[in-house]
């Protein structure tokens, strides 16, 4: 099988112009990803899955992956010298740079025809907030279907052109989205106290007091 | 029924999307199969829309087993998240096991001992012989055989899990493999235990099929119900025995060729119609060649340790990188998708559920017959709510 | 003849209906709670803390209150605390103690972890599952007086394994002793070269991967 760049070259051959990268994938696995952009992805999943020498026809796994933002510091740049003489100036302050962060959704795909894989494809929103739409790949694979709507439902990212985007495993009134990283859980729900329930004092704030016997027969405190 | 030719995949035909009508017309019925239900297999619910008694369209509905295995996954080392792998197939926590602890194992480079390798393919097809002969006791049982061959099939199961017993501690969440290997090792006398079974399986299965194929109100329900195409099968990401029922000749265990399967000579029997009877056939047929795989392995087995001895169990931290590996569970294609930061827990860790993704057909199979067919034709499709919903 | 194949379904029923009589193959119920089938040795179900002597389970504790366990336990059902001063242990050797060790078993899932990353083999799994009990709190946390049993109880349930971690024990003792002894000798001796130990110390079982016991 091709390797990703190949890959990569392929495309490019046959959609000049489009946003195709790989990513490289440290470590021993060496599942090299393709990263497209937006415009062309649908163009270039049904590329994939009709050309003759990759037929790529089995789309296996849907992830959603949430990046947050990053801050990369950088080192701060020595002051000047003073030509009078002076004691050098403290150097400024570090520049820290915010390295954006955003929603990916993952793709892998294996060939039932040929019987090679896999080939790694990469969707990236714009950033977590606003823009949060990529293409969806359901009308090329319809395996992609439910787990579309996984990733629509735990990380929020819209598909557009899925045949029916709504929530799957959580419910339909369900507001925010449990798998990204940020994301905190309500503290009054139902929970059973552990010794290392932390939850409990965080859910007692929404109960009528409570006398103190209750208190006393809940067990040692954490 | 005998082992048929690959139905060629003809290239032209696209997937099928079926866009959802909003309006309810008024003579259709929306009947709920609610989450509670004996025959869902598990809190499992379908919205079906009935003409009659013909659905016209049916929705799945799950979410209400979902305990956020993958959020946990993040915030867990990587050996504590074994644990919960046993829960995600609970009927088959065996394989499980094995396909997390590979994805870990080719995430970090990790090599695993040939007695291992061996033992891992023992436990997984028994893990397979009871996946199946328990889903056959239960495609009877929703079919209205209430009991009988459940019992049996559970008999029979019963001995598999005294083996797992033995070995591990536990029936069902076994929590058996580790990266580099196995837990413990097993013994000669349960080997030895394990090959009897393998020997005696064979009678079982000639008097389960004595009781079941030929029976003619089983093969009045199942037989050309619930056909799936084999062009929508391989699109809609099915795998597993309901794949291989249509004709598709994709079994993991050939095409990839993981752990030591390569050794061992089995066939892979693909149906010719793929409705539900051939999905039962495959699945029996498939029993059949775990038999004699077991038996193989179980022969051919070397000695040596089970646990390679330089690998790290607390305390593992992978180097950065993902990596997604899969295996060929009873259920289909269970995969684990693993992101590292180089830190003590997965950055990302996610799980591909063959059995929810073998449920995207469930719309189109059932389109058109009855509502008593969706019961039967759910059960063969064979999906366990712990791994639908995580 | 249309029903060929219910009627063998009917004569397979039939030999499983005659045969439970007379055939234990067939008929398999354990009629529990009168009888009780035979557990196997590898069975698993709740941790419990080991003590050395059945005579003074709190004071012969092998626990030492690391928090490893706490650390690696799945579920975070296992609480501990450590004790402030320090008590000497069943081999007269200072150590602190779990002041406090709670282990919640309607959060357990007898999974092992606890057992296989404890550095002193302190706990080790139980077999006991009738546990019902009418308060659903403290009924079902256990602390470390329901959670100490000793050794030779240790050694009823788990007779292979049991063996094994003595046998491990032992060597671990018996090579830092020997180890303490070729120090005190090198210090005794005039010489400046320092005498080569004796015998290769071993780690008590901290670092090296625990050898898992064969299952019977």
């Amino acid at each position: 099988m091709e390797t990703a760049e190949q890959i990569r070259d392929r495309l490019l051959a046959r959609f000049p112009g489009a946003p195709v990268a790989v990513v490289a994938n440290p470590g021993p696995g060496a599942q090299h990803s393709l990263l497209l952009g937006a415009s062309h992805a649908a163009d270039l999943a049904r590329f994939l899955r009709d050309d003759p020498g990759l037929r790529l026809d089995f789309c296996s796994n849907v992830t959603g992956v949430d990046w947050l933002d990053r801050e990369i510091a950088e080192a701060a740049k020595p002051a000047a010298p003073d030509p009078a003489g002076a004691p050098a100036m403290e150097a400024g302050p570090k520049a820290a740079r915010i390295q954006p962060g955003y929603l990916e959704v993952v793709y892998h795909l294996y060939s039932m025809a040929l019987k090679h894989g896999p080939v790694v494809l990469r969707l990236r929103t714009g950033n977590r907030s606003d823009q949060v739409t990529v293409p969806s790949l359901t009308p090329v694979w319809r395996s992609c279907e439910f787990q579309e709507r996984e990733v629509f439902d735990l990380f929020g990212v819209t598909f557009a052109g899925h045949p029916d985007l709504r929530r799957i495993l959580m419910w339909d009134e369900f507001k925010d989205h449990p798998m990204r990283k940020d994301y905190s859980e309500p503290d009054d729900y139902e929970w059973e106290p552990t010794p290392h329930g932390e939850v409990l004092p965080k859910a007692r704030r929404h109960y009528p007091a409570a006398p103190a016997a209750t208190a006393a027969k809940e067990g040692p405190a954490p | 029924m005998s082992v048929s030719e690959i139905a060629p995949l003809t290239p032209s035909a696209g997937p099928t999307v079926r866009s959802v009508r909003d309006e309810l017309h008024g003579d259709l019925l929306e009947v709920s199969m609610g989450p509670h239900h004996p025959s869902t297999h598990g809190v499992f619910r379908m919205v079906a829309t009935l003409d009659g008694e013909t659905v016209t369209r049916l929705k799945p509905v799950f979410g209400y087993l979902h305990r956020n295995h993958e959020k946990i996954g993040e915030n867990t080392s990587y050996l504590s998240s074994m644990p919960y792998t046993d829960r995600l197939d609970y009927l088959c926590s065996m394989t499980n096991n094995w396909a997390y602890a590979l994805a870990v194992e080719r995430l970090s480079g990790q090599a695993v001992p040939e007695r291992a390798e061996y033992l891992r393919v023992i436990l997984a097809e028994l893990t397979r012989l009871l996946n199946h002969t328990c889903l056959a006791g239960f495609l009877l049982q929703d079919s209205g055989a209430s009991g009988t061959p459940l019992m049996y099939a559970f008999r029979e199961r019963e001995k598999i899990l005294d083996l797992f017993e033995s070995l591990s501690g536990s029936r069902m969440m076994c929590n058996f493999q580790r990266f580099g290997g196995c837990r413990t090792d097993a013994t000669p006398a349960w080997l030895g235990a394990a090959a009897s079974l393998a020997d005696g399986y064979g009678r079982f299965l000639d008097e389960f099929e004595a009781l079941l194929t030929g029976n003619e109100i089983l093969m009045a329900r199942t037989q050309g119900v619930g056909r799936l195409p084999a062009a929508l099968a391989v699109s809609a990401g099915v795998t597993g025995p309901v794949l291989r029922a249509s004709g598709v000749d994709y079994d993991l265990r050939k095409v990839d060729g993981y752990g030591v399967y390569p050794r061992f000579a089995f066939r892979v029997p693909l149906g010719a119609h793929g409705d539900v009877y051939d999905r039962y056939m495959v699945r029996v047929l498939e029993m059949r060649e775990s038999i004699r795989i077991l038996q193989e392995a179980l022969r051919g087995i070397p000695g040596g340790p089970v646990m390679d001895p330089k690998a790290k169990i607390r305390g593992f931290r992978a180097k950065p990188g993902e990596v997604y590996s899969r295996i060929e569970g009873p259920k289909g294609e269970i995969g684990f998708y693993l992101i590292s930061e180089g830190g003590p827990n997965p950055y990302r860790y996610r799980v591909r559920p063959p059995s929810l993704i073998n449920l995207t057909i469930l719309e189109d199979l059932c389109l058109g017959h009855t509502i008593a067919d969706t019961v039967v034709i759910l059960g063969s499709i064979d999906i366990v709510l712990g791994e639908v919903d995580r | 003849m249309l029903g060929t194949g219910l009627l063998q379904g009917l004569r397979v029923t039939a030999r499983n209906l005659v045969g439970s009589f007379h055939d234990p193959k067939r008929f398999v119920t354990t009629q529990y709670p009168e009888e009780r089938t035979k557990l196997p040795e590898a069975y698993r179900n709740f941790p419990f803390l080991v003590s050395e002597s059945a005579e003074d389970p709190m004071g012969t504790l092998r626990c030492v209150a690391c928090q490893i366990c706490e650390k690696e336990c799945p579920p975070q059902c296992i609480y501990i605390e450590k004790s402030r001063d320090k008590k000497p242990d069943a081999n007269g050797k200072m150590q602190i103690f779990p002041a406090v060790f709670d282990i919640d078993t309607s959060v357990c899932m007898s999974c092992q972890i606890c057992v296989e990353v404890c550095p002193f083999d302190a706990i080790e799994m139980d077999q006991v599952f009738e546990l019902a009990t009418t308060n659903r709190f403290e009924g079902l946390l256990l602390d470390k007086h329901a959670l100490a049993k000793p050794n030779s109880y240790f050694h009823g349930i788990h007779p292979t394994e049991a063996a094994a971690v003595d046998g491990r024990l032992a060597a671990a003792r018996k090579a830092s002793e020997e180890k303490a002894r070729a120090a005190a000798a090198a210090k005794a001796a005039p010489k400046p070269a320092p005498a080569a130990p004796a015998a290769a110390p071993a780690a008590p079982g901290a670092e090296a991967p625990k050898p898992s016991p064969p299952a019977p």
